[in-house]
């Protein structure tokens, strides 16, 4: 069983669900995310999704999107990255989900990446711009490996597609809560129990829900419905307002998501 | 030398697919069939057809250009795409998708634009189909093109400049992309080139293969033959495609030119072909100018159309398989054809095309004196003369 899975039978058994808080490498410095992914384990993080910067980020608004450039100016590879994931890997002791863009990846080699990640310690990766039509070759070499390939859910695909993402997905099910790409909202998108409901009816994985989750109070509203809340762009905004700096900011509004996660009431299932 | 039709899932050879958020997918299942449902259409095919003929100016001529023909050695007939309505090539793709869209039952247009005469274009279609219009445009493009910003302003679109990244035409796509991935229930992403995911860069090459379906009949009953080569610009490479495409199983030599910027070994160019690698931008696999990392780079040319780090897939794949070749002519030399294109036939010819004539002045003195070429001239050069007249010194 993958870490990541494993990860999710213990929440389960438990009766908790899942947070997720995701930054992105290299921003403002490798040695700043390290220290990051700390405080995100000690504020109460199950997992941490690791940002690959890419130039042209289409899945993503414009926080993340500026995020990536800052981290590209300072010099961050996708080899980089993994190397700081690595290093921190056996410290925080939490699985770490890689995002990151197709083509720096299809750049590095896919067979490469996933040797190279899966030795660095990370459980599993999330491609954007890469839906199952299109992901099995990466899936069929990252299996061996360990590093469970996840792919995303969007409230637009079809009962069929839902299908054949589950089918092609391990460690979770990524669900993106909205139409549109990442960013800081006002309000959590409609419908996010209903899109979950569609994923549960074709899959027995965990689902995961992101995109747009910005407050506690949203993350309490995700958590009643899935099994894991993933928060972004409202994290990196504080990195983008507090630069190397922002340790226990994050680390107090990490703590704040973690206790909306708990006041969730389990899913019924 | 027959050239083999996509393969399954939108794939030229290794090249194409979609490569794009899950959210967009099934967005481009229903473009494909509508497309697969209309293209057959005899009263859509009629009503595009009768578009393109009274209202864009449909058949556009093939020129025989004597002076320039005896300044080259060659004897070069010219497609003259720069004389249809709003003034390149463009038109014909915009008012297919526009048409497309309006079948589909979509409430609003989307658009990117580099120079900005795709912009043009489908701020033109979406006025003919009275459906509101935006468009991306690179906040660098629109400093560098703004007579274009105010055309579209014009004919009812709003402009929005993307100060993003690079702000040129990639970034501009970037946030059509953006757009439509957040509005994609009730909006049409019509795209410029052959780029971007399947099914577009066979949706945009079906509207553009007027160019050489057109050409290759006139070449006929105008030489009684057909060219020994064709040569054509190329950024992403839809006026390429289109003119190449009537002529794949012929034994016509097939040349793409790329914008050589400041030449190629200053790194400072838009040759995708030439200097680029595999790799995924925009929805497809296809060439890519990147870094070491993935990264995609920053291009240059003198010529805002050709601006670009990508080119259709179905190029990479004419490159790999042999069937086309490809060049690169730099800003000079590009400067240079479309002087000569001026002086001895009378033509303002667009910047993007000028790198096809400068490039043919170069290639000239290795053809066998009376080869016959076919250029595709996608675009007249009104929008350029400010960008020339300061490449020459020479402000006006």
């Amino acid at each position: 069983m993958s870490e990541l899975a494993a990860v999710f039978q213990r929440l389960r058994a438990a009766g908790r669900r899942a947070l997720i808080p995701f930054v992105m490498a290299g921003d403002p410095s490798l040695e700043a995310t390290a220290a990051f992914l700390e405080r995100f384990t000690a504020a109460g993080a199950d997992a941490l999704e690791v940002g690959v910067p890419f130039s042209d980020p289409i899945a993503d608004g414009p926080v993340n999107a500026r995020a990536a450039h800052r981290a590209l100016r300072a010099g961050t590879t996708l080899a980089r990255v993994l190397e700081m994931v690595a290093d921190v890997r056996p410290r925080v002791g939490r699985p770490v989900v890689l995002l990151s863009y197709y083509n720096p990846i299809l750049r590095f080699g896919l067979e490469a990446f996933c040797r190279r990640a899966a030795a660095a310690g990370a459980d599993g990766v999330v491609i954007p711009d890469l839906p199952p039509d299109e992901g099995a070759a990466l899936a069929q070499i990252a299996e061996p490996e360990g590093l469970d390939v996840i792919f995303l859910a969007a409230p637009t695909s079809t009962d069929e597609r839902l299908a054949q993402i589950a089918a092609v997905s391990r460690g979770f099910v990524y669900c993106v809560s909205l139409v549109g790409v990442t960013g800081v909202r006002a309000d959590l998108a409609a419908d996010v129990g209903g899109l979950v409901a569609r994923v549960r009816r074709v899959t027995a994985l965990p689902i995961c829900v992101g995109f747009g989750v910005s407050t506690p109070e949203h993350a309490r509203q995700v958590a009643a419905v899935a099994d894991g809340v993933i928060v972004g762009s409202a994290i990196v905004a504080v990195v983008e307002r507090e630069g190397a700096a922002a340790g226990s900011a994050l680390e107090a509004f990490v703590a704040a998501l973690r206790a909306g996660v708990d006041a969730a009431p389990a899913p019924a299932r | 030398m027959t050239v083999e039709a996509p393969a399954g899932a939108g794939r030229f050879g290794r090249f194409g697919g979609r490569y794009v958020p899950e959210t967009l997918v099934p967005a481009l299942d229903e473009l494909e069939a509508a497309y697969a449902r209309l293209a057959g259409d005899a009263a859509f095919r009629g009503e595009l057809d009768q578009a393109l003929r009274h209202y864009c100016g449909r058949p556009t001529p093939l020129y025989f250009a004597p002076r320039l023909s005896e300044t080259l050695g060659l004897r070069v007939y010219i497609k003259r795409e720069d004389l249809l309505h709003t003034g390149a090539h463009k038109i014909n793709n915009a008012l297919g998708q526009v048409f497309l869209a309006r079948r589909m039952g979509k409430q609003r247009i989307i658009a990117e634009t580099g120079a900005g005469q795709h912009g043009v274009a489908t701020a033109t279609a979406a006025a003919v189909a009275g459906l509101p219009c935006e468009v991306y445009m690179g906040a660098e493009d629109a400093v560098r093109q703004s007579l274009n910003v105010f055309r579209m302003r014009l004919l009812g679109t709003t402009v929005t400049p993307v100060e993003a990244g690079t702000r040129t035409l990639k970034d501009a796509i970037n946030e059509a992309l953006r757009d439509w991935v957040t509005n994609v229930r009730t909006t049409f992403y019509v795209i410029g080139s052959v780029v971007g995911p399947h099914p577009y860069p066979t949706l945009v090459r079906d509207f553009q293969a007027v160019i050489g379906r057109e050409a290759r009949a006139q070449m006929l009953d105008q030489a009684g033959r057909l060219p020994d080569v064709a040569i054509a610009c190329v950024g992403g490479g839809s006026n390429a495609i289109g003119l190449f495409h009537a002529f794949r199983d012929d034994p016509v030599r097939l040349i793409g030119v790329e914008a050589g910027g400041d030449g190629l070994a200053t790194g400072r160019h838009a040759a995708t072909l030439g200097a680029g690698s595999p790799g995924v931008l925009h929805g497809a696999m296809s060439y890519l100018l990147q870094d070491e990392a993935g990264q995609v780079l920053e291009t240059h040319s003198i010529s805002a159309g050709l601006d670009y780090p990508g080119v259709g897939p179905e190029h990479a794949y004419l490159k790999e398989s042999g069937r086309a070749e490809y060049a690169a002519a730099d800003d000079r030399t590009a400067i240079e054809g479309f002087q000569v294109l001026a002086k001895t036939e009378g033509i303002l010819a667009a910047l993007e095309p000028a790198h096809a004539v400068g490039h043919l002045m170069r290639l000239a003195p290795e053809l066998p004196r009376g080869t016959v070429v076919l250029l595709g001239l996608s675009g007249r050069g009104d929008k350029d003369v400010q960008v020339i007249a300061r490449a020459l010194g020479e402000p006006v």
